[in-house]
């Protein structure tokens, strides 16, 4: 089956009971049990609940893995995933990821005597150097987020089976329509669901999907042991979301792509970050390990204040925290999703006071373009401190 | 039942009344009585800096808002937070400590607290130590240079045994401590321990707060600004939010909290005192019989004794007899609803204690939990009577 065929008929598409068309919102937080021998299928909310066990499945369906978890965000399912590790245990994990995740390992986890070294895993040299004998896995994102580098995940994962490390890929940014992590040897995937797979800036939520049964059994102990599970109704509405993630992906990664050219043509933008641009680092191995490049891009236009003007002046994208939506969000990372970050953290990754992330969505590609025109022409007036043009060569 | 007063837009009103007006006037644009449900995962910023008080629904949102600051002023603390979970309002909270730390806890708990305790934190370092809280020397026998602090259940899950709440976090203040208080059993309208010298509550408002067993959630309540930060911190991090939706249907809890507890209390009583006249119960557990060693503690800390009773049948062998006789009350595994629930501890709520553990501390395979629902009192005194006397005749014979 091809992805958009098994999004919407891979698994629990309907309801056994009645053949109603999506399956019920079951608002119960416990089941009678008919005998105290044979317990049922579900005897507490927390530990499963029909509603949220048919997403599981859907999304263990779609990433090729064994088992599915759903949870109540993106950094719920991150710090339950951590939770695989206990102290005493080296991570390495990629010097880009979300600011979220890198806040609760540098403040949380390593509280609790989890040991993290930050690399940066586009050089699989830097991934091997960093292991240790401690070391226990690696946490990959790719594209990253904002500035899209990519690491080559096959490489990581073949140096990982070499070590013994369990390789845990935070998939938000590509979803499984573009992307499968498992297949190219991970164990572990994450989304923030909050992003494309929900879509619609309705609901916040997370997933995971282990690639064996035994990773599987005790991700589902910490899941139900830590709580941070998914509510049934927010479970059905990313399950809503997934049905329509292949044809929105298809709108938007194209809108990306255009956008991305047009702006590695103006004059006021110093430097563009798209996976899909040729000139891009990364160009190749995304090619070679997924099959789109995704919605979200990112570019320069030199400064704070000039930054300013375009959030000021553009009309149609909300200016927002979050991504992957069906409207296009325009954020800006060193003020929002980096916040968390220190600045000289923020400086050595790129994330510089005139970067600006777009997450495009289904409007037409004419119109943002227009927007995006009018906000970018009247920078003229102001002068680009930063004048070293150069685009994408990271 | 008396309420304290708490203050409130400067109109003294009893928690009743503030309980019942959750979420009123605060929805402005349409003046829509209940606040509405807020969907949205992102705010659009008014431009570079600036926000409209809501940024990413992680981080707030909305509806979660009016339930959080709902539920702290019923606690009378300063900072609420609503989480996906009773345990995810637990493990959130056990973010303050670090390797190393050590913190004195209920010996008897519920089990889902325990296994978190020993099966997941203890990896980090954590270390507990399990002591009969009722007895506060026993407390501070346990007190050690590295102890962080002292989390406390009463009336405890499932044995009811009470804790001196003022004495407890009186020695807790004395060694720099936090009391942390399970307070899911009796709800701030029975008792408000932060009232009492607590620093943190936490609540599984699964159970009376949602009241309806169609809700899975949980609550911190913080004292102090330096804490409510810190856990804020922690809440947004680890992120174990509630959805809004949820949030909501625990909002529409609240409003009717009080008849509830009013009347699962009374229910409660009825059923106690059947199962103390009936010749298949040994014991029974309910802090509200003046025969309960805990009573007066209890009374003189709470204004109430909620719906939850325990008790013990006289052999194993009545248990599943017992269960499948039951008619009108479920056999599930949760409490604090409006339908009266019957659990079986030894093997749901704490199965993952040890059985030696678990028999020590009396949650023996003898051990029955009824969380008494909302039911005329007759119907659920008559289906106990009826499986217990079952229970008698195919169990096991009379003893
Ligand atoms: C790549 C990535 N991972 C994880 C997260 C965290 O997810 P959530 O916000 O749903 O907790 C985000 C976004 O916030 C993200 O962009
Ligand atoms: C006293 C107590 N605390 C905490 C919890 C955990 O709450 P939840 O099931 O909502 O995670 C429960 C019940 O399950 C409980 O009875």
């Amino acid at each position: 089956m091809n992805f958009a065929t098994k999004a919407l008929h891979g698994v629990s598409c309907f309801d056994p009971v009645t053949g109603a068309s999506s399956v019920p919102i079951y608002q119960a937080s416990t089941f009678h049990q008919a005998d105290l021998d044979a317990p049922g299928l579900y005897d507490y909310a927390r530990s499963g609940n029909p509603t949220r066990h048919a997403l599981e499945e859907a999304i263990a369906v779609l990433e090729g893995g064994t088992r599915g978890f759903a949870f109540a965000s993106g950094m719920a399912a991150i710090s339950s995933v951590f939770m695989l590790f206990s102290a005493g245990d080296h991570i390495v994990v990629a010097e880009d990821v979300y600011g979220g995740t890198f806040r609760f390992l540098t403040q949380v986890l390593s509280r609790m005597g989890i040991e993290v070294t930050f690399v940066d895993t586009t050089c699989t040299h830097a991934v091997e150097n960093a292991i240790k004998p401690g070391t226990k896995g690696i946490y990959l994102e790719t594209p990253s987020n904002p500035t899209l580098k990519v690491t080559d995940l096959a490489a990581v994962c073949r140096i990982a089976k070499k070590h013994d490390l369990l390789v845990m890929v935070d998939n938000t940014f590509m979803t499984p329509y573009y992307q499968k992590p498992l297949e190219l040897g991970a164990d572990v995937v994450i989304h923030s669901a909050t992003k494309f797979i929900g879509g619609h800036s309705d609901v916040i939520a997370g997933l995971a999907v282990t690639k064996d049964e035994a990773l599987g059994k005790q991700l589902y102990f910490i899941q139900n042991g830590m709580g941070a599970i998914l509510g049934a109704q927010d479970s059905w509405l990313v399950m809503r979301g997934l049905k329509t993630l292949k044809a929105r992906l298809d709108v938007s990664s194209r809108s990306a792509e255009t956008i991305a050219q047009w702006l590695s043509q103006h004059p006021a933008v110093s430097r563009v970050y798209y996976t899909g641009l040729c000139t891009h680092a990364g160009h190749d191995v995304q090619t070679s390990q997924a099959s789109g490049h995704g919605a979200v891009l990112s570019f320069d236009v030199g400064s704070r204040e000039r930054a300013k003007a375009v959030f000021d002046r553009v009309k149609l994208p909300i200016v927002a925290v979050s991504l992957g939506a069906v409207e296009t969000i325009l954020s800006y990372p060193a003020a929002m999703s980096h916040a968390a970050m220190p600045p000289e953290e923020r400086k050595k990754r790129g994330i510089t006071d005139g970067l600006i992330r777009l997450s495009a969505g289904l409007e037409d590609t004419e119109d943002l373009l227009q927007d995006l025109a009018q906000a970018l022409d009247s920078l003229h007036e102001l002068r680009i401190p930063d004048d070293k043009k150069t685009f994408s060569r990271v | 039942m008396p309420s304290q007063t708490i203050e409130g837009s400067g109109i003294k009103m009893h928690l009743e009344t503030k309980l019942v007006q959750t979420g009123v006037g605060k929805e402005e644009t349409t003046g829509a009585i209940n606040f509405p449900v807020y969907y949205a995962t992102a705010y659009r910023h008014p431009g570079i800096g600036e926000s409209t008080g809501f940024d990413y629904t992680r981080t707030g949102n909305p509806t979660r808002a009016v339930l959080e600051e709902a539920i702290a002023a019923a606690e009378s603390g300063d900072s609420g937070f609503a989480c996906a979970s009773g345990m995810a309002a637990i493990h959130t909270t056990m973010g303050l400590f670090s390797q190393r730390d050590h913190i004195i806890v209920s010996l008897d708990l519920y089990g889902g607290t325990y296994r978190l305790f020993e099966q997941v934190l203890t990896r980090y370092g954590l270390w507990f130590t399990y002591a009969d809280l009722r007895d506060t020397e026993a407390v501070r026998a346990a007190i050690r240079p590295e102890t962080k602090a002292i989390f406390v259940e009463t009336p405890t899950n499932p044995l009811m045994q009470i804790t001196d709440l003022r004495e407890v976090a009186q020695l807790a203040k004395e060694h720099g401590l936090l009391t942390i208080v399970d307070n899911t059993f009796m709800t701030p309208y029975f008792q408000r321990p932060l009232e009492l010298g607590a620093d943190i509550v936490l609540h599984s408002g699964t159970k009376y707060l949602g009241g309806h067993n169609d809700v899975l959630a949980g609550l911190i309540v913080t004292k102090g600004s330096e804490l409510s930060e810190k856990v804020k911190f922690l809440h947004n991090t680890i992120g174990a939010v509630l959805g809004p939706q949820d949030s909501w249907l625990l909002l529409r809890g609240l409003k009717t909290l009080a008849l509830r507890m009013e009347r699962h209390q009374s229910n409660a009583f009825a059923v106690a005192k059947q199962l103390l006249g009936h010749p298949a119960v040994s014991e029974v557990f309910y802090p509200g019989l003046p025969e309960h060693p805990g009573h007066q503690t209890h009374s003189s800390q709470a204004s109430g004794f909620s719906g939850m009773v325990s008790f013990r049948v006289r052999s194993a062998d009545q248990v599943p007899v017992f269960l499948q006789n039951l008619k009108l009350i479920s056999f599930a595994e949760s409490l604090g609803g409006v339908e009266s629930l019957c659990t079986y501890p030894a093997t749901q709520t704490h199965a993952d204690i040890p059985q030696e553990i678990r028999e020590y501390v009396g949650v023996c395979d003898r051990l029955l939990r009824l969380s008494v629902g909302i039911e005329h009192p007759d119907d659920l005194a008559a289906d106990v009577t009826q499986a217990l006397d079952a229970s008698l005749v195919t169990g096991g014979q009379l003893r």
